[in-house]
């Protein structure tokens, strides 16, 4: 059985000083999971790093949902697109 | 150190209000910001520097004593009246503190004038995530082909790293936790591995596959044989067929890389031949291959 690590909306919201209504607009835009146990909100530990680009995107770039959803499409094709990169620079070493 | 003009960086005159410092900053930041620009270092230099500008020109007390003395401030005096004074009125302003993960970084410029830290108001009490680290790994393609440990050393700290056997060139590995640590107690930021892997002067790479040249005389191509070759898991005794083609290719199952993550799994090693004509025929051998040709 694999171990779960998940983190309270509540005590996330807290500790980076954002209102809870911002997590759940992520959850309905689908840009986070949310997993109820117990009617508490808890997000896996998983999501840490993409969340808190989330809340940087928001609050310090005054980017709206809609916004962070295109620009995390764009990233992760740009990221893709590096990754086809790099395997390509791989391949044409056999020519070298 | 030199004096750092923050109305130029921000692209702003003097006489700019607090909206227009706020909108220039969120429009360069959004141009800037390490988020949206990832592996760019010139955008998080960039993006520091605007981070730092906002930090003084949005905050009046900053602001004002900057405007006051900051093509001369070097009159450290002066400024320690007024660096004591700033200690004393820092948290006045409830803003978020703008770029925490990747603005905590300041000049000189910055530290002489305001002191260390930067980040006034709820920085002091939030918790923040420490900065991501990148670092390159060069490997020569044999050391890809094993588990392996290595130790490197990153912002004067040793980390002793498992490099796992199959590792891409270019590929990027992260060891959470052994980033920067993290502001008022939050958690470490990770270290990001990338590897550049060396290309071997006989065995080339493609994903799990190795390829090879190996050179053949002319005669066990002809009529056949063994040979040993070298594989980067050892020797390996070669069947050749007779009448083996220049250029024909062999297929070794199993005898290529090693796939990433997947223990005991190897891609395949394929041998293309270079049949080699003999050099410095005798008289007596350049004949019989005269009587071939007739035959």
């Amino acid at each position: 059985m694999e171990t779960e690590y998940l983190i309270a909306v509540d005590q996330f919201c807290a500790y980076h000083d954002i209102d809870v209504s911002f997590i759940r607009s992520l959850q309905q835009n689908g840009l986070i999971e949310i997993t109820t146990v117990e009617n508490t909100g808890f997000i896996d530990a998983e999501q840490l790093q993409q969340l808190e680009k989330y809340i940087r995107f928001y609050y310090e770039l005054d980017i709206n949902l809609e916004g962070i959803d295109v620009i995390m499409h764009l990233l992760n094709r740009v990221n893709d697109m590096h990754q086809e990169i790099t395997t390509l620079r791989n391949r044409l070493r056999l020519y070298e | 150190m030199d004096f750092i003009d923050y109305y130029k960086i921000l692209g702003i005159d003097k006489s700019a209000t607090t909206k227009d410092i706020k909108n220039a900053y969120r429009k360069l930041a959004r141009k800037h910001h390490p988020d949206l620009n990832p592996n760019d270092k010139d955008a998080k230099k960039n993006f520091q520097l605007i981070n730092e500008a906002n930090e003084v020109l949005s905050d009046p007390e900053k602001r004002k004593k900057y405007d006051q003395y900051g093509s001369d401030w070097q009159h450290a005096e002066e400024f320690e009246k007024q660096k004591q004074y700033q200690q004393q009125t820092t948290g006045s302003h409830g803003a978020r503190n703008q770029g925490a993960q990747y603005g905590g970084d300041f000049s000189d410029f910055f530290e002489s004038m305001f002191g260390g830290g930067g980040g006034g108001g709820r920085s002091r009490q939030m918790k923040y995530r420490g900065e991501d680290y990148t670092s390159e790994l060069h490997l020569e393609l044999v050391d890809a082909y094993t588990t392996h440990q290595q130790t490197i050393s990153v912002n004067g700290k040793k980390i002793r790293i498992t490099v796992p056997a199959g590792i891409e060139n270019g590929q990027t590995i992260k060891i959470s936790g052994h980033g920067s640590p993290g502001v008022n107690g939050g958690p470490n930021g990770d270290l990001y591995i990338s590897f550049s892997i060396a290309n071997h002067s006989v065995f080339k790479r493609s994903g799990d596959n190795l390829y090879a040249n190996i050179d053949l005389d002319l005669y066990t191509a002809v009529l056949g044989g063994e040979m040993i070759i070298d594989t980067l898991s050892g020797k390996v005794k070669l069947k050749i067929k007779p009448e083996t083609q220049n250029g024909s290719k062999v297929k070794l199952k199993g005898k290529g890389f090693p796939v990433y993550k997947k223990e005991g799994q190897f891609g395949d090693l394929f041998i293309t031949f270079s049949i080699k004509i003999p050099t410095n025929l005798t008289d007596e051998q350049k004949e019989l291959f005269t009587q071939l040709a007739k035959s």
